[in-house]
């Protein structure tokens, strides 16, 4: 039955769905997990690294990209898709500022980048008769950073072309199971310090990253301070603190042996 | 009416620029800053008709900063005024050319210090020192009998001094002041603002 009504984009099907959109969802399932957490001082964006094949150089993949100086985004879906609409987000960035003086709020450039999914999905319907179709872009966006006046922000955007803001989430592969574990564990206490946030975010990638601290590209923002990419020592350093604290309170909770 | 100057040392650009918005006779404004940075390496000087130099000057700033983003790291001073210079040829033989004449100052970590002269018709010259506006007639011939490769701070500021006194002395127009700036590998410093002697 869905085969009739997933060709474009521009057709419903009989029960109200864009099968285009549903299907541009599934591509971003396939990406691998990022996370994005917002802390109080700073926001950080943790993504799942693919291990590379043998022959082939670490030039990591970036899928942490920065926007502008107060701005950054982590995708999950199609990375070819990604790189176009990162530009076009960059490009925003610059003529923001030079048309108004001042740099976007991180609501404004979400809004743009939802708006290109949608506007692009919706150009095949004028277009349709007369070129090869468009498609929607397939993928999820988080995008962080600090307003003007030192709010931090973490926004997401989908392929539908929709946008909310979140104290915490994840896309991507096991988003799922990344977000149950941000609910139970995102607390005030948490994110109380810089350092605690990083942690968390390292520590919901742990639950579902194959080989740990190597797996994870991390990177920071704080307020009035360019985005950060963690290097792996670090990361390996804060992965060790979280070993020991699992350690920790595993040894706590264990029942004292009577002899 | 309107005056800029740039001299390069060893390992180092100092930039000047007067501070005048005039409007016909009037001055509009006496504390102008002309100076644009494009980058924490190097700045624009930007003078000419009133409005296309800010517009000029913005857009190729942006674009600059464009280019940091998209590459993850910042055009070096001759690619960016051989980027200048291009967008102001492809302008020149529009309907909308600009006129806008530039000195475009910067530090290279490879290549150090480097200073670069264009005027509105797209000509671009990589130059020991230079100077822009009518002031420049005055001028030039000052820095070419006491300008040396290799002048210290000190010596370069001395010599931009004598530059301005030359300009209070002969030229007709009083600009009261001018802004002056330094670019070397630690990135660009304000230096005190030059007041010729007689000035308000």
């Amino acid at each position: 039955m869905a085969a009739r009504y997933d060709r474009a984009i521009t057709v419903f099907s009989p029960d109200g769905h864009l099968f285009q959109v549903e299907y541009a969802q599934e591509a971003v399932k396939k990406g691998s997990t990022a996370v994005g957490i917002r802390g109080k001082d700073i926001v950080v964006l943790g993504v799942e690294k693919k291990s590379v094949a043998k022959l082939q150089e670490e030039r990591t993949v970036r899928k942490i990209c920065a926007l502008d100086d107060h701005v950054c985004m982590a995708f999950a879906g199609l990375t070819a898709d990604a790189r176009i609409v990162i530009n076009r987000a960059r490009v925003e960035c610059q003529s923001h500022r030079l048309t108004v003086e001042d740099p976007v709020t991180v609501e404004y450039i979400t809004r743009h980048i939802a708006t290109l999914k949608q506007v692009d999905c919706m150009q095949n319907t004028l277009r349709y008769t007369q070129s090869n179709g468009r498609r929607p872009f397939g993928i999820s966006a988080l995008i962080v950073g600090f307003d003007n006046d030192g709010t931090p922000r973490l926004y997401q955007t989908d392929p539908s072309g929709t946008y909310h803001a979140w104290k915490a989430n994840s896309i991507g592969r096991s988003a799922k199971t990344v977000r149950e574990f941000l609910e139970k564990n995102y607390t005030d206490e948490a994110i109380a310090t810089d350092n605690e946030a990083i942690k968390l975010a390292i520590k919901a990638l742990l639950e579902v990253v194959q080989s740990g601290g190597k797996n994870i590209e991390l990177a920071v923002i704080r307020r009035n301070q360019p985005l950060k990419l963690l290097e792996s020592k670090e990361i390996e350093t804060l992965v060790a603190e979280i070993e020991k604290e699992k350690e920790e309170e595993a040894e706590k909770k264990k029942p004292k042996k009577s002899t | 009416m309107e005056y800029l100057i740039g001299i390069q040392g060893q390992d180092f650009v100092l930039v000047a620029a007067d501070n005048v918005a005039a409007h016909s006779i009037v001055k509009m404004k006496q504390d102008q800053d002309k100076m644009f940075k494009l980058s924490d390496k190097i700045l624009l000087l930007c003078v000419g008709e009133a409005g296309d130099t800010v517009q000029f000057a913005e857009y190729i700033q942006k674009n600059i900063q464009l280019y940091k983003m998209r590459n993850g790291y910042e055009l070096s001073p001759t690619a960016a005024a051989n980027f200048t210079r291009k967008n102001l040829a492809d302008y020149l033989r529009s309907r909308t050319p600009y006129h806008v004449n530039l000195l475009l100052a910067g530090f290279d970590e490879t290549d150090g210090p480097g200073l670069y002269y264009m005027d509105h018709l797209s000509a671009l010259a990589k130059a020991p020192f230079a100077a822009h506006g009518h002031g420049a007639y005055l001028t030039l011939s000052i820095l070419d009998r006491y300008y040396r490769p290799d002048l210290t701070r000190d010596e370069a500021v001395d010599l931009l001094k004598k530059c301005i006194e030359e300009l209070n002395h002969r030229f007709i127009l009083n600009l009261p002041s001018f802004s002056v700036r330094l670019i070397d590998k630690d990135g660009t410093h304000d230096l005190e603002k030059l007041i010729p002697v007689g000035s308000k």
